[in-house]
């Protein structure tokens, strides 16, 4: 079974739904939340990995396009480029999962990929624009 | 114990001298004691790099034939400015791009000349007798100017602040994306590396004095624009917050773009890294001492960058070592912190700077003229006010 990341903008209102509940109980996905943010009154965030046939996907994006959800497609790899880094370590200072840090010998950057979560928040903060995402 | 500079120098140009880092110099005097390590030592060399708006180039372009009276002038479709004479111009670091925005700026625009890649001029002019041509559009390369050279009017802060945010939304400030509600912290300084940390009293550092900018040899020719010596200070003398700051010059075409990198700070605007260094002599043991501080010696002040006033709240005191950990305590929380000054580019530069000394090719140069002092000046505020009010 295929599986799509995906990368939804819940508008402030719409944050309350049980969003995820139906993509599992009527359109046959199963989602696994990578990274959400929601909070009552404000815009929510929310990196899914949806799983299922290609028609329960497309049904499911529809149903999320319909209520409101802007549906991104999320990276599928997220790289360092190391010419344009020049290890200033603002990115640790945005990463929450912990996957962007500096050693602790020589304050150099150490981008531990399994703990990222495709959030792209260090692609907005790094000043270089030295973190590329692959799609 | 007290050496002079001529000393010093002399024992430069004999190859006897021995240069350290500020870090080693910390770990020296930690270990030796701060005589000895004054006895042992001639000079200390320092380094940052951290993004500094307030840079720039002075450029000249040689006259076309006929000649141009340069007005509007645009260098990658990045504005410079028409106000100096006919072919000479400033293109300032944060000046954003017509068509690109904030993401290719003046900044840019110098590393791109750093880089050795050509650059598109463009210029319109009135059209005068001495100069006819009214339009060009041409292309330049660093090597081609007749002169180019960096002008800083503020470098090299003398510690800054650390900016928490404790709004609902995520703001995006020169001092990078602050997450709301207390999520995290960002700290721009080289700490025990920082040039000005390491001489407070601005004792060694003034105008005149011989350093590392960008890669090339330079000098500080001013105060920075905004130098506050009136700064809270602690017991080492040393400011718990932005206080001194550095104008520097040097030669572009000297320069490398390993040390000057354009950085556009999203939703903010252009701004540059900027690589500065100075090498400051062990004077005396009172210069020793404030050489031999370390990050945990040294503090800056949390400030809430929620409150989007000239005035914001200080909420706390942390020292450079707490920061370094990569998260401090802030009215009780825990806050994840990170760096935009690099320290591995910082420790790059106090190395270069002591490669140059050892090989003989810089000396060092006493101030002409001392930076203004604790007690003299402060930072006016700019008032809103009408013609009639003053």
């Amino acid at each position: 079974m295929p599986s799509k990341r995906i990368d939804l903008t819940f508008p402030p209102r719409q944050a309350t739904k049980a969003i995820t509940y139906h993509l599992v109980k009527d359109f046959d996905l199963v989602p696994n939340i990578l990274r959400a943010q929601i909070q009552p009154e404000q815009e929510g965030r929310m990196l899914v990995e949806l799983t299922g046939s290609k028609e329960a996907f497309e049904a499911g994006i529809a149903f999320l396009e319909s209520e409101g959800v802007a549906v991104r497609e999320a990276a599928s790899d997220i790289c360092l480029d190391e010419e344009l880094c020049v290890t200033c370590g603002l990115c640790t200072a945005v990463c929450r999962p912990g996957a962007l840090s500096l050693a602790e010998t020589d304050a150099t950057l150490v981008f531990d990929k399994d703990k990222c979560v495709y959030c792209e928040a260090c692609v907005v903060a790094c000043p270089r624009r030295a973190v590329v995402l692959r799609f | 114990m007290a050496k002079s500079w001529e000393e010093i120098n002399a024992r430069i140009a004999s190859g006897e001298a021995v240069v350290m880092t500020a870090e080693e110099f910390g770990g020296l005097a930690a270990g030796e004691g701060v005589t000895e390590a004054a006895r042992a030592v001639d000079v200390v060399t320092t380094g940052t790099f951290g993004p500094m708006c307030s840079s720039g180039a002075f450029l000249n372009f040689g006259h076309s034939d006929p000649p141009i009276k340069m007005g509007e002038i645009t260098l990658n479709d990045v504005p410079a400015s028409g106000g100096l004479a006919a072919v000479d111009t400033f293109i300032g670091a944060t000046e954003p791009s017509k068509s690109r925005g904030i993401e290719y700026g003046g900044a840019h625009v110098i590393e791109d000349l750093l880089r050795g890649r050509a650059v598109r001029l463009r210029a319109i002019g009135p059209g005068t007798d001495c100069y006819p041509r009214t339009e060009i559009d041409t292309w330049v390369t660093l090597e081609d100017l007749n002169q180019a050279y960096l002008f800083n009017p503020r470098n090299a802060y003398q510690n800054y602040a650390v900016a928490v945010n404790s709004g609902d939304r995520a703001l995006y400030t020169y001092l990078g994306t602050l997450l709301p509600h207390f999520a995290n912290a960002t700290y721009c300084s080289a700490g025990a590396l920082s040039p000005l940390l390491n001489d407070p009293a601005y004792r060694a550092i003034g105008v005149g004095t011989r350093c590392f900018v960008a890669g090339a040899p330079g000098y500080v020719v001013w105060e920075g624009t905004q130098h506050n010596p009136n700064q809270e200070r602690d017991a080492n003398g040393v400011p718990v917050g932005p206080a001194g700051t550095l104008a520097v010059i040097a030669d572009l075409k000297q320069a490398s773009a390993e040390f000057f990198s354009a950085a556009t700070f999203t939703a903010y605007g252009v701004s540059t890294f900027v690589g500065i260094g100075v090498p400051i002599p062990v004077l005396d043991e009172d210069l020793a001492a404030t050489l031999a501080l370390t990050d945990a010696d040294i503090t800056a002040t949390v400030f809430d960058y929620g409150v989007a006033r000239r005035s914001r709240p200080a909420l706390a005191r942390v020292t450079y070592a707490e920061l370094r950990s990569g998260s401090i305590v802030v009215d009780g929380r825990e806050v994840p912190v990170g760096p935009i000054s690099s320290l591995p580019k910082a420790r790059a530069i106090a190395e270069e700077l002591k490669r140059w000394i050892a090989e003989r090719r810089f000396t060092l140069a006493p101030p002409l003229q001392r930076l203004p002092l604790p007690g003299t000046q402060g930072v006016n505020p700019l008032e809103i006010r009408t013609e009639e009010a003053i």
